[in-house]
């Protein structure tokens, strides 16, 4: 039971202490699930992190079901994840309710005007980050070129376009593979 | 009703939103323009404060949708309502998910179906987010009355045009500047949003 709560708490500071996407958690992790609880080790910490990459969702939240299971089981898990999440739900909750309360003020506008710019560059710095990982040959580079052109397009769930692309790699190793 | 919905939404988001936070941004758009929960200029200030604060960015983002589609629905505790219907929604596939693959770790990495699959998802979840990118961009740095206005100089936001370079050059060019985190150049970017009066 102690140690349940305990997992909640530390991953709630993880939680607290993560600015921005999943790799701004790795340090932090390091230094608080690995050296100060040692509740991995550093390579089964790289190991959880590269799996939470390629298993869907936040990857924050992926790390963190995998050491809650690892130490606690299914209970493990659930703690361990609802405590990363639970500083968001706080802190949006407060700020999302004083934006709406402020959203009519000009001011506030303008400063939002100019924040979206800035999310522009964010979008398209990330996506530059990306395309260097993901685009690794002639094919990624073709299946990234379609699947953005075909989404702004054509009306079409991002749904439609990830199960095509998961088959489409399938086959396309499948095809490469028996050429070799 | 709405709840049961705007978890199924957040739900199918966390399923196919493949490699981090970023990735859920063009489910948001999807469901904005299904929905009509939230403008894609909301969803634009929803980035930016997802950015800022503590926490996972795709997170972040769900709370912040959750909150405001549930605020539309009476107060702050319908919006409370939402902001955790909508995490618990985006967090339980990757539970389950993962739950799943943890008890066969090693056999999941090794699996040549999985490795193959990503060769396909990875750029796929990449162009999505360009995508999502591209329609920011549009929505922020042309205005979408672009015929009615009958002047095409006009249809450009000329200050949103140069201050994007200059971010640009800030977190690409300038060597003391790129390393910085996202926060300062949002930070500036209000500043300069509020002086130039940018709208």
């Amino acid at each position: 039971m102690k140690k349940l709560l305990e997992l909640f708490l530390i991953f709630a500071k993880v939680g607290v202490m993560t600015f921005g996407g999943g790799y701004a958690m790795l340090p932090i992790l390091q230094r608080e699930v690995v050296e100060n609880k040692g509740w991995a080790t550093e390579e089964e910490l790289m190991d959880y992190f590269a799996i939470g990459q390629c298993t869907p969702g936040v990857i924050a939240v992926n790390t963190a079901t995998f050491i809650g299971q690892k130490n606690k089981g299914v209970a493990g898990a659930i703690l361990a994840t609802l405590g990363v999440v639970f500083p968001s739900l706080v802190i949006i909750s407060l700020l999302a309710g004083v934006i709406e309360a402020f959203s009519h003020i000009i001011w506030v506008q303008n400063a939002f005007g100019g924040i979206r710019v800035c999310v522009c560059v964010l979008i398209l710095n990330a996506v530059v980050k990306l395309l260097k990982k993901a685009v690794v040959d002639i094919p990624t580079g073709m299946i990234f070129a379609a699947v953005a052109l075909c989404s702004i397009l054509l009306p079409v769930s991002p749904i439609v376009f990830v199960l095509i692309a998961a088959v489409t790699g399938i086959i396309l190793k499948a095809i490469g593979g028996k050429k070799q | 009703m709405t709840y049961l919905l705007l978890f199924w939404e957040f739900f199918k988001t966390g399923l196919f939103a493949i490699g981090g936070g970023m990735a859920t941004i063009p489910f948001l758009y999807d469901l904005s323009d299904k929905t009509g929960w939230f403008t894609r200029n909301d969803l634009a200030n929803m980035i930016a404060v997802g950015e800022s604060t503590p926490g996972p960015i795709g997170v972040n983002m769900a709370t912040y949708v959750g909150f405001v589609t549930g605020m539309k629905d009476g107060g702050v505790l319908t919006a409370i309502l939402g902001a955790v219907t909508a995490t618990i929604g985006l967090i339980t596939p990757s539970l389950i998910i993962v739950l799943i693959v943890a008890m066969m770790l090693k056999s999941f990495r090794d699996n040549e179906y999985v490795n193959n699959a990503f060769y396909g998802l990875r750029p796929a979840s990449t162009g999505l987010i360009a995508a999502a990118g591209f329609t920011v961009v549009c929505s922020t740095l042309f205005y979408s009355d672009i015929w009615a206005q009958g002047n095409l100089l006009s249809a450009f936001n000329w200050k949103g045009i140069v201050l994007a370079i200059v971010l640009w050059l800030l977190t690409n060019v300038v060597k003391p500047t790129k390393k910085l985190h996202p926060i300062v150049f949002i930070g500036i970017s209000a500043l300069v949003g509020i002086m130039l009066q940018m709208k």
